[in-house]
């Protein structure tokens, strides 16, 4: 994308008109959650005005619009993860809860004591938590693969890692912290090769990279809505259908029964099996909106731009003293840059850019393993999206600068 | 950058590096670990308690400038002091971070008063206040003195998430 693309894409983005600190706000938080275009606003107003009613239920006009523009958004996803099968596509808040899904109405199901789930030491906490809960409850054993000295995970390590008792592989597709793609049709295989499921976090993905989800060799992908620019409340995960088809429920209520008597039920097929009570009906019209945006601007696009200003990030950040930056380099390396200043605590750094307009993310980013395994408790991270300019990673970098000088009085030696 | 300015004015900075309270008593009359979840700030206070004051106090952690200089302010300012004027100033302090007023009884301690117009960071400046009031209810005033160290850990004070 030239300056020029990435100026008009602006304009989609009021709240990049803001002004924080009394300066012009340089939003570098869109790993956390990213800001949602105006065509998603107005998508989720133009629903609540005009055709909310409650799906999958009464016979009225309005009720058949919100379920038509619901299975919509449903359609919209699986295309956007390059599915064939809307049915494999199931609603949740987050990818989080997408994952919690699979640990229970998978994990609880299939695994058995002395059965092995592996991950990597670079997971985000929303896909090592809900292991930690299967293996407690089932005498399951979570193994996590390390970094290789190329600060990417040792795919050699985790090829080894998988063995007779794995049933389980789960990582990620984009790491939140070392902003690097996996290649994961390796992993895949290998994982398949012993009959494990092979789950895909891809909360950090779907907003960068385009996803197909058989070229992947995923069973299971997991994403969030509020980081694709969506709302937040609304999540997907995908499952190969004929594998989801053979589960039982996650949560019970409404709108996943067939029939129901006093003493027990029959539940529904899938996708419905997995979505009981009324659903985030507004939140996913919002999300399929956002995936129109994206696609309309194009995923290689925003892969490539996100790349660029990466590159461009961690050279000016290697120019300055005393700054340290963590991750891989390479083609693989996305828009994401943790950072620390050495001597200084990562939140005394994002505070000292708040006040400068500039909002980044500092703390173990829920990846406490991998803050272990880069000898940090904490740092500063920089993210960056389809509408951050490269004058805002000036800035940022001037800024990070300034505040080495702002703090050095603390960095003298104690 | 007025806020942010006050905030870490010198006397933060210059706490923040202050080593006079760190350390771990041992034995300790009361002795409890606090914890922000969402940044990692931790800190261990251990305290020595007789005839209704505390006595001595010592601290380890490690966190942002804002979370050890106040742990710093705070061994400071209630060495010596009895319970009663430690939980007053407890309360004050809250009163302040919370941008209720400032307290004549402050003293040094109202170089924190600027993180109530950094509300990221209000968790920060609490957490050294909250592992105290942690501490000393697990000794509570009139009980037992001395004897057996308290639990920490797991009852610890808590503030976010992440």
């Amino acid at each position: 994308m030239t300056d020029h693309d990435v100026a008009l894409l602006r304009r989609d983005f009021p709240i990049l008109e803001r002004r924080v600190n009394d300066r012009p706000l340089v939003y570098l938080d869109s790993a956390a959650s990213a800001q949602a275009p105006r065509q998603v606003l107005e998508a989720v107003d133009r629903y609540r005005r005009r055709h909310h009613a409650n799906v999958h239920r009464g016979a009225h006009t309005l009720s058949a619009e919100a379920t038509e523009m619901y299975e919509g958004a449903r359609a919209r996803v699986a295309r956007f993860l390059r599915a064939d099968d809307p049915r494999g596509v199931v609603f949740t808040r987050n990818a989080t809860e997408a994952i919690n899904l699979v640990a229970h109405a998978y994990g609880r199901h299939r695994l058995r004591e002395g059965d092995e789930i592996v991950v990597t030491v670079a997971e985000h906490h929303a896909n090592l938590v809900p292991w930690h809960l299967l293996a407690a409850e089932r005498g399951v054993t979570v193994r996590g693969v390390p970094l290789g000295g190329d600060a990417r995970v040792d795919h050699d390590a985790l090829a080894a890692a998988i063995g007779e008792r794995t049933r389980i592989v789960a990582t990620y597709h984009v790491s939140n912290v070392l902003g690097n793609l996996q290649p994961l049709r390796a992993v895949a295989d290998a994982a398949h090769a012993v009959g494990a499921l092979f789950v895909v976090d891809g909360a950090q993905a779907a907003p960068h990279v385009p996803i197909d989800v058989a070229a992947l060799g995923a069973d299971a992908y997991a994403f969030s809505g509020h980081k694709v620019g969506g709302p937040t409340g609304i999540g997907a995960l995908w499952m190969r259908p004929e594998l989801l088809e053979t589960l039982p429920p996650f949560l019970g209520g409404g709108e996943m029964i067939r029939r129901v008597e006093v003493d027990h039920s029959s539940y529904a097929d899938i996708p419905m099996r997995f979505e009981a009570g009324t659903p985030a009906i507004a939140e996913a019209i919002g999300l399929a909106a956002a995936l129109d945006y994206l696609d309309a601007v194009g995923l290689e696009a925003i892969w490539d731009h996100d790349r660029a200003l990466a590159r461009y990030a961690l050279a000016r950040l290697a120019e300055l003293d005393g700054v340290t930056t963590y991750g891989p380099e390479g083609p693989d390396r996305g828009g994401i840059v943790p950072f620390n200043v050495d001597g200084v605590h990562p939140h005394d750094v994002a505070s000292f850019l708040d006040a400068e307009g500039i909002a980044v993310r500092a703390g173990h980013h829920c990846a406490q393993p991998l803050m272990r395994a880069l000898g940090v408790d904490a740092t500063a991270r920089a993210s960056f999206w389809l509408y951050t300019t490269e004058a805002e990673v000036d800035a940022f970098v001037d800024a990070v600068a300034r505040s080495r000088a702002f703090f050095a009085p603390l960095t003298v030696a104690r | 950058m007025t806020a942010l300015a006050q905030m870490y004015q010198a006397a933060i900075l210059e706490h923040a590096r202050r080593t006079r309270h760190r350390g771990v008593l041992d034995p300790a009359d009361a002795r409890q670990e606090g914890v922000n979840p969402s940044c990692g700030d931790e800190l261990l206070l251990t305290l020595r308690l007789a005839d209704g004051a505390v006595t001595a106090v010592r601290y380890e952690g490690k966190g942002c400038a804002i979370s050890q200089a106040s742990a710093s302010l705070m061994a400071e300012a209630i060495e010596g002091r009895s319970r009663a004027e430690v939980e007053a100033l407890i309360r004050h302090v809250k009163a302040m971070i919370h941008g209720e007023g400032l307290h004549p009884d402050l003293g040094e301690l109202a170089v924190l008063e600027g993180v109530r117009r950094l509300p990221a960071r209000v968790k920060c400046a609490a957490l050294a206040w909250t592992t105290l009031e942690a501490a000393l209810r697990t000794h509570p005033a009139g009980g037992p003195s001395g004897a057996e160290p308290a639990g920490a850990g797991s009852d610890g004070p808590e503030n976010g998430g992440g």
